[in-house]
């Protein structure tokens, strides 16, 4: 176990290599930023000459990508345009994002699976069809418009929350746009729940305890349902850093000052300073999330070991 | 407990169960026994009529649409329902009813092909990755993280604005890019877990080969995550393509898709609600059917229920 | 107070039950109330520093307005430019000015204002090594070919035009005669910079040091500025409020939302699709008031196939081809002008605006311009494709609008259609690379109220703006004269001359005058819009 898991740590370091260059030539490969900072005007020739090299954006990009690694093992995450460090902006966007991912998550966890346990011991009921419906609106009305929706009605219709969140972002005000984050997640965290129990409660083992006379309730939680979590743990491991990257939509419609809306503003202006930084941070999130569900594997499942 | 799970159970075997398999009747492989019973499955047939509605209409939209989805009166923008104009009209003044089936083209094609790629690529590589286990997992599991950190819409902006095409391939190329390593990943934890039953060992020992212990016992036990994701990402495919048109780098004008319609309706669901509710339905519908199909092929395939 | 409700928000700690967030909302306006309350308005993070010569655009724009003030003033109103730091400017042949700078006046850091705080700023914005974005508005006065070469590095560490003659006054000697120069100095580029600017310059741009009627007081990069009324700023344009808290929102729409909701005093840029709810949200407290913009198409005169002898006919054909009319009110609600000229209503007509004086060319034709099109050949390539870029503002909607319109008039579904690109950056480098075979969006905010301004960068033969390579020597000459031209009135009807030749030749189609467009909460008074669409904070008043 503690050897596998070196081993994984140990693979994070191509992975981290591999990433940051791709992303680093997926940012050059989109162009000069540098038009885009002079408004609808062109740029003088000599100012936007100026503003390449101290960006270094007139040294060949191998050269850039080395620069850039070089400073990052100093810390040095480089400089947005606007003149703000990319460290900077890291420590104000993380802890926002994180929270907001901590509240999605949470409800993917307890709507979700309590959802999908109910349906899945229920298949074909009223409360099957029910949630089933519920499901599909989820799916086919976009993010954007649930999340205005959202907005609207509890923030203007009905004055329950803040439609907007302040630049803190405590928990409290991260509910109502956690939800509308996690509620596509939620989707498919309900119906994978909902096979899993149904495959599984026509187990062997299954039946065995319920034969003991085992509490319903004790079944379906120690036997059906850790069974059934595979899948599901999976998906919301992959989820995780789906989310903290992901969340452009929400963030933007809330006014969160969070990962995605960096993100999505350093792709927009092209600064690849900012986003391969971010993407850098998220995929080491990634690899974190992913090595705890193997993990889990062998704690759900007891017959899958790792040597 | 037993109620529930005990009428679960026999809920589930009301289609084509064991009683119609006479003994002298030759042993059949899974997937004819499959088949059989999706031809007996109410559930099976109705989203199969769905669906062939919806390709029908993807091929001829005119049988059912005899105006031009492109041919559009600014004057009548955001109206409501009108005769001959059922829907309503768009924000632009096209007719909703026309757009929203001429739309079914591209959505469809996007949805069904971009699910097709993305099961099979994500599928056979997460499968194999879990199966056999070692260096070919570890590779292809920090593969699947890497391509979890590119940001999509980033990645969009790169991949497709060098594109000039103007068809739905591009669009289903980059979704399939990537979408499968999600895939892959359920994929990879499905088939652990299927490796570890009792009959996998018991035909290992017997000596079976990998291939048939992969095709056999393996495939049909790890399929349902896999089809349960990939009948919901069918939905979230199509709306995917909105947020690439919304960004100019998904299908280009004048493609008509719902997910551009849906998109553009979105601005205006104080005024104009009609606009979103009329393409988001029909996308409700086609997913509907795909989670219907889906879950009739899990439970057409799932020996337990025999 | 809105602190107030903060902290009792943050007070509710980690709530479990949705309802219990209904602690937020309510509180909204300065607690203060009169002369000490505090407005709070929305804002975009700034693109570039806020130096004042590196700000291009309104976000960064709207802080400089309020803590600058340059040698002259753009009154609010009628756009008018007076003297304000400026004593006199004076000159006798139009190309060689004298500035007196007024006396009393300070920086909020006590420092005095002289004619040494403006050369050395206008000094530091034309440097090459500077990075300054606004460089080319000091590329008049003398000597900038040297500070600011076309490549290479400079030659020179100074303007040679510039010379301090004493504390109060300073001389400027520009490379052509350009009557209306004093004219421009109202723009932030021209304000002084006090000594803190270039001695701690990081210090400086963290919480920056104006002499404007408000003062930093605490600046949150990407998150929010808090502006405090400056007890002793000198001028009569004293600020009637007690401070400004600018938000940084993620999106118009939601700032627009935080305003109906009671969270936000005033949204400046309130979003095309809650037009139509505006008149039921907010009432009267809406304004929509013309700003210095113009909306346009450009074509890609480098390109053979536009640069013909009938290319004239096609481009007149397809500008009345377009129902600018019904765009502008189904499209942007009446927030956008049908254009009838290059310029802007805000000119004013002593300024040189006028209305209807492209005639028939920029009215709606269907028949004359179907026929004109197909007089001039066609369209080039048979298609017409308009780029723009998707990332920002409603650009998809009216360039939809227009290319249905034109395909209504050619009887042609194909004969126009929309090319977005995703990024701005990147669609700002096709149209700079001259990469766009077809036309693209173009939109000219004007620097200052002039109609030169209107006219020259974007369409004189190589000038800074004219993207699409367009050329005319005539158009080239009338500019020249009217620059020369020491009569007001006499050089702006030797520019509107200029202008026919646009009418003729049609180089770019005008296609509407953007307004500004706010909203405001019931908590503030007195809020208005200047030529630039930035309000007037000064003037707001808190019940």
């Amino acid at each position: 176990m503690g050897r596998y898991v070196i081993r994984r740590l140990l693979q994070m370091i191509p992975v981290f290599f591999g990433t940051t260059l791709l992303i680093f030539l997926m940012v050059n490969v989109m162009g000069d930023p540098i038009a885009g900072l002079c408004g609808d005007r062109q740029c003088d020739p000599a100012t936007a000459a100026q503003l390449r090299s101290e960006f270094g954006l007139d040294k060949p990009v191998w050269q850039q990508y080395l620069t850039y690694m070089g400073n990052v093992f100093t810390g040095d995450f480089g400089t947005a345009f606007n003149g703000q460090k990319v460290t900077e902006l890291m420590a104000t966007a993380f802890p926002i994002t994180i929270r907001l991912t901590i509240v999605a998550i949470v409800f993917e966890i307890v709507i979700g699976i309590s959802l999908g346990v109910v349906t899945g011991l229920r298949r074909g009921r009223p409360v099957d069809t029910t949630v089933l419906i519920l499901t599909l609106v989820v799916i086919s009305i976009p993010t954007f418009v649930t999340g205005l929706l959202l907005q609207l009605l509890l923030g203007v219709e009905w004055g329950i929350i803040k439609p907007s969140v302040s630049s803190e972002a405590p928990f409290n005000e991260l509910l109502v746009p956690g939800l509308v984050l996690a509620s596509v997640s939620l989707a498919y965290v309900t119906r994978l729940t909902r096979t899993s129990i149904a495959e599984n409660a026509r187990a062997d083992y299954v039946r065995t305890a319920v034969a003991k006379g085992l509490p319903r309730r004790r079944v379906v939680i120690r036997h059906l349902l850790r069974n059934s979590l595979i899948p599901v743990v999976t998906f919301i491991g992959t989820d995780v850093g789906a989310l903290m990257g992901g969340a452009i939509v929400t963030e933007r419609i809330f006014n969160i000052h969070g990962v995605g809306f960096q993100l999505y503003q350093g792709i927009l202006r092209q600064n690849s300073q900012t986003v391969v930084g971010f993407v850098t941070i998220l995929v080491l999130v990634f690899l974190a999330a992913n090595l705890l569900v193997d993990l889990l594997y062998a704690v759900l499942d007891p017959r899958i070991r790792y040597a | 407990m037993d109620l529930a799970l005990e009428e679960g159970t026999t809920l589930e075997r009301t289609p084509g169960g064991p009683e119609g398999t006479g003994p002298a009747e030759k042993p059949r492989s899974l997937w004819s026994d499959a088949w059989r019973d999706l031809r007996r499955n109410p559930v099976f047939i109705i989203s199969a009529l769905i669906i062939l509605f919806l390709v029908i209409i993807s091929i001829w939209p005119s049988l059912i649409a005899d105006q031009d989805p492109l041919n559009c009166d600014l004057a009548k923008a955001q109206q409501g329902s009108q005769p001959g104009h059922p829907f309503g009209f768009d924000g632009q003044g096209c007719d909703v009813y026309t757009r929203t089936v001429y739309g079914a083209r591209n959505s469809v094609t996007v949805g069904v092909c971009s699910t097709l790629g993305v099961t099979l690529l994500g599928g056979v590589l997460g499968g194999l990755a879990g199966f056999f286990g070692g260096l070919s997992d570890s590779i292809l599991s920090r593969v699947t993280d890497v391509f979890f950190g590119i940001p999509v819409v980033l990645g969009g902006l790169v991949f497709l604005s060098v594109v000039t095409s103007s068809t739905v391939w591009p669009v289903i190329g980059f979704i399939v890019l990537l979408g499968w390593p999600q895939i892959a990943r359920i994929a990879r934890g499905s088939v652990i877990t299927a490796k570890q039953n009792d009959y996998v060992q018991a035909a290992r020992a017997l000596g079976a080969s990998n291939t048939r212990m992969m095709l056999r016992h393996i495939t049909p036990n790890a399929i349902a995550p896999v089809i349960v994701v990939a009948t919901i990402a069918l939905g979230t495919y199509i709306s995917l393509e909105a947020t690439l048109s919304f960004l100019g780098v998904g299908l280009k004008p004048p493609a008509v898709s719902w997910g551009i319609d849906i998109s553009a309706a979105s601005q205006y669901i104080r005024n104009a609600p009609h606009m979103l509710l009329w393409p988001a339905g029909a996308l409700a519908v086609t997913v509907l059917a795909f989670i219907m199909l889906g879950d009739a092929v899990r439970d057409a395939l799932d020996p337990k229920l025999r | 107070m809105r602190g107030a409700t903060q902290t009792k928000c943050a007070a509710c700690a980690v709530v479990v039950a949705l309802a219990a967030t209904a602690c937020g909302g309510g509180g909204s306006g300065g607690g203060g109330g009169g002369a000490n309350g505090i407005v709070s308005s929305s804002w975009g993070d700034p693109q570039n520093p806020l130096e004042p010569a590196n700000t291009n655009e309104v976000q960064g724009g709207k802080v400089l307005d309020m803590i600058f003030r340059g040698l002259k003033r753009y009154d609010p109103k009628t756009g008018a430019a007076t003297d304000l730091l400026a004593e006199k400017i004076e000159t006798k042949d139009n190309q060689n000015f004298t500035v007196t700078v007024k006396d009393g006046w300070t920086f909020s850091n006590g420092e005095k204002i002289t004619a040494k705080s403006f050369v050395d700023a206008w000094n530091y914005g034309a440097q090459l090594k500077n990075n300054q974005k606004n460089a080319y508005f000091f590329g008049y006065i003398d000597g900038y070919s040297k500070v600011h070469p076309d490549s290479g590095s400079a030659s020179a560490a100074t303007l040679s035009g510039l010379k301090v003659l004493n504390d109060k006054t300073f001389t400027v000697k520009l490379s052509q005669k350009f009557s209306l120069w004093p004219d421009t100095l109202g723009y932030p580029a021209f304000a002084p910079l006090p000594k803190a600017f270039f001695t701690d310059h990081a210090a400086w741009v963290a919480k920056p040091i104006g002499n404007g009627p408000y003062t930093v007081d605490k600046y949150t990069k990407g998150s929010s500025m808090n502006l405090r009324k400056w007890d002793k700023y000198p001028g009569d344009d004293k600020a009637q409020n007690g401070g400004i808290d600018l938000k940084v929102y993620t999106d118009n729409n939601t700032a627009y939302t935080d305003l109906t909701a009671g969270n936000l005093d005033l949204v400046d840029d309130v979003p095309a699709s809650q037009l139509k709810n505006v008149k039921a949200d907010l009432g009267d407290r809406y304004i929509n008031t013309p700003a210095g913009i113009i909306q346009t198409l450009a074509f890609p005169f480098y390109d053979k196939k536009w640069d013909t002898p009938g290319g004239v006919k096609v481009r007149q054909g397809l500008s009345m081809a377009i129902n600018r009319q019904q765009i502008t009110d189904q499209i942007f609600q009446k927030t956008r002008t049908p254009a009838s000229d290059w310029t802007s209503p805000v000119l004013g007509e002593a300024g040189g605006f006028k209305k209807g004086l492209c005639g028939a060319p920029c009215e709606y034709n269907a028949a004359n311009a179907k026929k004109l099109i197909q007089e001039g050949g066609g369209i080039p390539g048979g298609q017409l494709k308009i780029s723009y870029n998707g990332d920002t503002g409603s650009h998809k909607e009216w360039v939809d609008a227009v290319c249905n319109s034109i395909n209504k008039v050619m009887g042609n579904n194909k004969a126009c259609v929309g090319a977005p690109v995703g990024t701005f950056a990147d669609f700002r480098s096709q149209v700079s690379q001259q990469k766009l075979t077809g036309a693209w969006r173009a939109g000219w905010q004007m620097d200052y109220p002039l109609i030169q301004n209107f006219l020259q960068p974007v369409y004189y033969t190589d000038a800074s703006s004219n993207d699409g390579k367009w050329s005319n020597k005539e158009f080239d000459g009338l500019v020249d004269k009217a620059n020369a031209e020491s009569d007001k009135a006499k050089a702006v009807s030797t520019f509107q001359d200029a202008e026919k030749v646009l009418v003729a030749q049609m180089p770019v189609i005008p296609l509407w005058y953007q307004n500004g467009s706010a909203g405001y909460s019931e908590n503030i008074t007195d809020v208005s819009l200047n030529q630039f669409s930035v309000p007037v904070y000064e003037q707001i008043k808190v019940k």
